[in-house]
């Protein structure tokens, strides 16, 4: 049977990103449809009843929603190339585990730090610090948090590497001096095509997040 | 090999009662170790040492943390019984969604409404009730969300009808009015002895959340 691949997404959105670096690590060919936050298709209304939001996988006619919970249906469906979970229970939940940290974490402290001034964005600043710094705890020696390749929780992350720039500029830090382990990882992602070729252009990133802000 | 299966936890939890639940679901056997939440055992510590929160599942000694995660583990594990997920990819990410929505959104709305008072209180009524309206959606006419047995998001929800004797007599309102499909489906859920001999009573539970507004409410 033919297969049918369409991602609901917005072009900014980190969590869109992800679903897109791991279509394009699975080579899977597939029709991005690009949304407007404001004024929502009737598909991805269809598609997302519950939460109204993208990225939204919709696979022969059945839509996946919640981007993590795409990437592990990505990765059961498409199986034979790229996995991005192990298949040791231990080592699953480990990285489960992982995933969900940055789910829990990242973009908040991004969001609050982006929208805050004076002392809320010094206590943003810290805290998103101290994520990547727990971050780069577990990341250890290894190239990726997923081992020698791509793995889920490198494929949630990388997305939030293109805000370092915009964030680095409005608190003034470096992300190198804070957390050079993971500036190490996000430029060895980077050098993957599936990431390099997938990801937008940092400088829109930018320009998006300060309009966003104003 | 000898399994050693260990469960730090906290009575009250209903993330602990999670893992409880899906443990005598499979027929494990276990070792449960209560913690002290003023008083977090070395053992905890170590075995979750970025959110030092329970519950956390060490199987063999090794550390499993947060309790969705948990769950989908020990299904991976001690796969010959009562799965709690389907096999097909769709099917298994369905059930991913819903039992995420129930961790995004009953527990803190749960919390706010038993914290709060007044006009906020009422709100998180209304948060509350809206969200077992959405669940119900998905039910329907099932017997459990995951068809003819408990899954993933049957395990993940039950906890939480042990909180609406309390929530319904703080807000004045009656789950059984505004969602009887939900509460026709605990009462299933209960006649499963997994959950009925697992659950703690719920009448500790009111106490303990009384308890806790007592503390920690809004004065």
């Amino acid at each position: 049977m033919a297969e049918e691949v369409i991602l609901l997404d917005f072009w900014a959105s980190p969590f869109g990103m992800r679903v897109r670096v791991a279509l394009a690590e699975k080579g899977i060919k597939y029709q991005c449809k690009e949304e407007k936050l404001d004024n929502k298709s009737q598909l991805l209304l269809k598609a997302n009843p519950v939460n109204k939001q993208i990225p939204v996988l919709i696979h022969n006619g059945k839509a996946v929603c919640e981007s993590t919970i795409i990437l592990e249906y990505i990765d059961e469906v498409w199986k034979d190339k790229s996995p991005l979970l192990p298949c040791d229970p231990y080592e699953r939940a480990h990285a489960r585990f992982w995933a969900d940290y940055v789910d829990k974490k990242i973009h908040r402290n991004g969001l609050k730090l982006l929208m805050s001034k004076g002392e809320e964005q010094e206590t943003a600043k810290k805290d998103w610090i101290e994520c990547f710094k727990v971050l780069e705890g577990e990341l250890g020696e290894k190239p990726y948090f997923g081992g020698q390749s791509l793995g889920i929780v490198d494929v949630g992350l990388i997305p939030f590497y293109l805000w370092f720039n915009t964030l680095e500029t409005l608190a003034n830090f470096s992300m190198e001096a804070e957390c050079p382990k993971i500036v190490g990882w996000g430029k060895r992602c980077m050098g993957n095509d599936s990431v390099s070729q997938t990801l937008p252009d940092l400088h829109k990133i930018h320009k998006i997040l300060v309009d966003f802000m104003g």
